[in-house]
């Protein structure tokens, strides 16, 4: 039996749809396809009239099994939701969702920005953005803590700016098959397959960290958690593990990692790209590890550096190969 | 005479909404109304100057690498530094690899499915092909573009780490220092999806389409052959998609792919249908804020001096979040077909001679970009140098300004950066579809979309014009970037 998605967008920038896009092995469709995911509408892939859907919807005439939101929930201003009215409707987009949550058997928080805020909830939060089911890490949102849907469960909060292809439709089809329960999705309510990686797995600069060899600037081959911003250690994915759009990831393509899958991720409280010290110890260590551990075993591994790792983690292509000159023998 | 709204619309890039006045079977007037607002300026005043680069990717997933090129290049002019020569080439092979993308997203995905609508098109000789080809969701077509298109982004993702929201792309330069074995791959990566081109969307090569010099010389070469550029030009000629949406003619460029001596591939310029390109002065620009819900709007101002603060819709003249972009006073059309008029190729000047700017020369200028950049990529990939630097290191001053200018897939994107006390004084930013996309301003004069709406044709009975729909596609709208 097939069951039906409707796609909506609120605050956001429409980045997950662009990233769902690049789905490969089978392609969007081909795995949509594969879940037994009828698309009911998609605000990029469709023809018709949605206000029109959204009515038989709500009248029951439509049903409706997965409800995924891409964006934040606007609330501004003043409260009013009036920042994002549904275009061809004088309804604010919030009052939408909160009706058609009440219809829906399961409901996904596709991004950061519809789990908890995201990029939009940034700055002052201007336009007053929220998750459905968070406002940043609290609990509540536009549906509240106690909220579930029709077929039992909170929403499903696929964070990330932008998610990865795979963490959306591997998490729909499981969710189609009914097979995805509470005990799949983290404290956070994100899905475990992916929640319960750190970025710091399969990372390829492992051995830089091992050794405490440092990046000095951005660019640079070295570590980037000693002193630009890299939250590898402590954020959830499996971006190093699951390549993007084919073989990248942040770290792969040169740059720190903003833990983009966690709510306040907008809000680092310093530069992204600078790691904040306390005497000279980054503050934020990895997540679980007693910090005098790291601190004691940091110091040993900066002592043990071999020469290659330090020489090649302040350059942008590596000077010096494993095992030698690197040369042919003759 | 009747008022309707036509919404929601779909397969934009975000929300839109646009109210238009029917009077017989003609569009009289036309109200475009940008139904969102988030305040990404608001958001980025107050903070360090690099964390744009965060920040600006995420008001667009679809112009992401163009909103951090702009931010980059406003960055760099507050730094006083310029990219190595590696990085002009890197970073131009990432913005070109979103932009073609872009390219193939909107003619693939949102423009081609509305003649797919058996509502208008049912029982004309070429429907039934065109409908099993491009229908949406399940027309032949997507099956074909989504695994080429993915593969084509594998080069950002080699380039950049990944598409959409990189942090690759910084002011002096690129994160990743390509090798030549990496290199040889990105090479694979673009022939694949050259043979994609050359097979599916031209049949033909590209150098040959890029070749096409007149109207004349196009329709000649429609009867070559095969391919879906070909399938969309016999459907614009059966349809005559030549006579809707022309605008203005007014058409800016801010000029694209730089290299390290500052030329520019296309150029930077303004243009009308028959005069050669004039010089872009960006102080010429202002924003009305007359029929916008924003505050500050007193008089037009530069967006160095840019403000951007809401206020709750009232019934004042107001209709959108959108504010109103001129250059000297005029609205100006952005996108491939500007781009191409302002860069004087020959078969687009003689498109927008005889018949202006209208949706069927807007997606010509489009799949013709596509030809012409491709080759243009592997000129850049090939003068990698690898071993040289691709990343210089500079430093933001405390206090500074800087402009950075961008060309989206969709037309001119423009950043300005104020820096006081090291921290992000203001930041303005005015992305394509806020000029195509623009309310009238304080003088009545309408935007390029309001223009090009009046005078479609309505048909007996249609609640969602189809005309209107080509039209407003045409374009390429991106919403989302338009108020942000």
């Amino acid at each position: 039996m097939s069951r039906t998605l409707l796609w909506l967008q609120s605050g956001g920038c429409g980045g997950c749809s662009m990233s769902l896009l690049c789905a490969e092995g089978p392609d969007l469709f081909g795995r949509l396809e594969a879940a037994g995911i009828e698309l009911l509408w998609h605000p990029g892939l469709s023809v018709g009239d949605l206000p029109t859907l959204l009515e038989a919807v709500l009248a029951g005439e439509q049903p409706l099994d997965i409800l995924c939101l891409e964006g934040s929930v606007i609330q501004g201003p003043d409260g009013s939701g009036l920042f994002h009215r549904l275009p061809g409707s004088e309804r604010p987009m919030r009052d939408w969702l909160r009706d058609l949550a009440d219809r829906a058997r399961q409901v996904v928080a596709v991004g950061t920005c519809a789990a908890y805020g995201g990029i939009t909830a940034g700055g002052g939060n201007p336009a007053e953005a929220c998750g459905l089911q968070y406002d940043g890490d609290l609990p509540g949102g536009l549906l509240g803590e106690a909220y579930r849907a029709g077929g039992g469960l909170p929403v499903v909060n696929i964070a990330g700016c932008p998610v990865h292809p795979g963490w959306v439709t591997e998490t729909l089809a499981l969710l189609a098959a009914d097979v995805f329960t509470e005990a799949d999705m983290d404290e956070l309510g994100r899905p475990r397959s992916y929640a319960d990686h750190l970025v710091h797995h399969g990372c390829p600069r492992n051995e830089y960290y091992e050794y405490k060899a440092s990046a000095e600037k951005i660019s640079d081959l070295g570590c980037l958690m000693e002193n630009l911003g890299c939250l590898g250690t402590q954020a959830h994915a499996d971006c190093n593990i699951r390549p993007w759009n084919g073989e990248g990831s942040c770290l792969r393509g040169g740059y720190s990692c903003v833990n983009c899958t966690a709510p306040g991720f907008e809000e680092p409280g310093h530069p992204f790209l600078v790691t904040p010290k306390v005497a000279g110890i980054p503050v934020g260590l990895p997540t679980d590890m007693p910090k005098a551990w790291f601190v004691a075993l940091s110091s040993l591994a900066k002592a043990a550096t071999p020469e290659r790792l330090k020489r090649n983690a302040t350059t942008d292509q590596p000077q010096v190969p494993p095992g030698g000159n690197g040369r042919r023998r003759p | 005479m009747s008022r309707r709204i036509t919404g929601a619309f779909n397969r934009v890039e975000g929300d839109l909404e646009v109210r238009i006045e029917v009077e017989g079977d003609r569009v009289r007037d036309a109200w475009v109304i940008s139904p969102l607002f988030r305040g990404f300026e608001q958001m980025l005043e107050g903070k360090a100057p690099e964390d744009a680069l965060v920040y600006v990717p995420r008001i667009c997933g679809i112009c992401s690498v163009s909103q951090s090129v702009a931010a980059a290049r406003a960055l760099a002019a507050a730094q006083g530094i310029e990219p190595t020569t590696n990085g002009h080439l890197a970073a131009n092979l990432i913005l070109a690899c979103e932009n073609l993308a872009d390219h193939l997203t909107h003619f693939y995905l949102f423009f081609m499915p509305d003649f797919a609508r058996p509502e208008a098109y049912d029982g004309l000789p070429w429907f039934e092909e065109i409908a099993a080809r491009f229908r949406a969701q399940t027309g032949s077509a997507a099956r074909e573009v989504l695994p080429a298109r993915a593969a084509f982004l594998h080069l950002t993702g080699i380039l950049a780490g990944k598409w959409p929201h990189t942090l690759a792309i910084q002011p002096g330069g690129t994160t990743v220092a390509v090798d030549a074995a990496r290199i040889a791959r990105l090479r694979m990566i673009l022939h694949g999806f050259r043979d994609f081109l050359e097979r599916t969307v031209f049949g033909d090569c590209l150098e040959a389409v890029a070749e096409i010099d007149s109207e004349a010389a196009l329709w000649a070469w429609v009867e070559e052959g095969e391919g879906d550029f070909r399938r969309f030009l016999r459907l614009a000629g059966a349809l005559k998609l030549e006579g809707l949406g022309r605008a203005q003619d007014r058409f800016m460029s801010f000029g694209v792919y730089p290299d390290e001596d500052g030329e520019t591939l296309f150029p930077a310029g303004i243009a009308t249908a028959t005069g050669g390109r004039e010089p872009l002065d960006t102080a010429a620009i202002r924003e009305d804020l007359s029929h916008a819900w924003l505050r500050g709007g007193e008089a037009p101002r530069h967006p160095r001096q840019g403000v951007t603060r809401p206020h709750a819709p009232d019934d004042g003249p107001a209709y959108t979040w959108c504010k109103a972009p001129r250059l000297a006073g005029e609205p100006m059309e952005v996108g491939a077909l500007a781009r191409q008029q302002v860069a004087g190729h020959p078969l687009i000047r003689d498109l927008v001679r005889r018949s202006g700017g209208n949706v069927r020369n807007r997606v010509i200028a489009r799949l013709l970009e596509i030809a012409r950049v491709v080759p243009e990529m592997e000129g850049w990939l090939a003068a990698l140098r690898p071993g040289e630097p691709f990343c210089r290191h500079g430093r933001t001053p405390e206090a500074g300004e800087g402009e950075g200018l961008a060309e989206a897939a969709r037309g001119s994107l423009g950043h300005w950066l104020q820096v006081r006390d090291g921290r992000i004084a203001n930041y303005q930013i005015i992305a394509p579809t806020t000029w195509n996309f623009s309310p009238r301003d304080a003088e009545g004069r309408p935007g390029p979309l309001e223009q090009a709406l009046i005078g479609a044709p309505v048909r007996p009975g249609e609640r969602e014009p189809v005309a209107v729909q080509h039209i407003v596609r045409s374009f390429d709208p991106c919403m989302v970037c338009t108020v942000h």
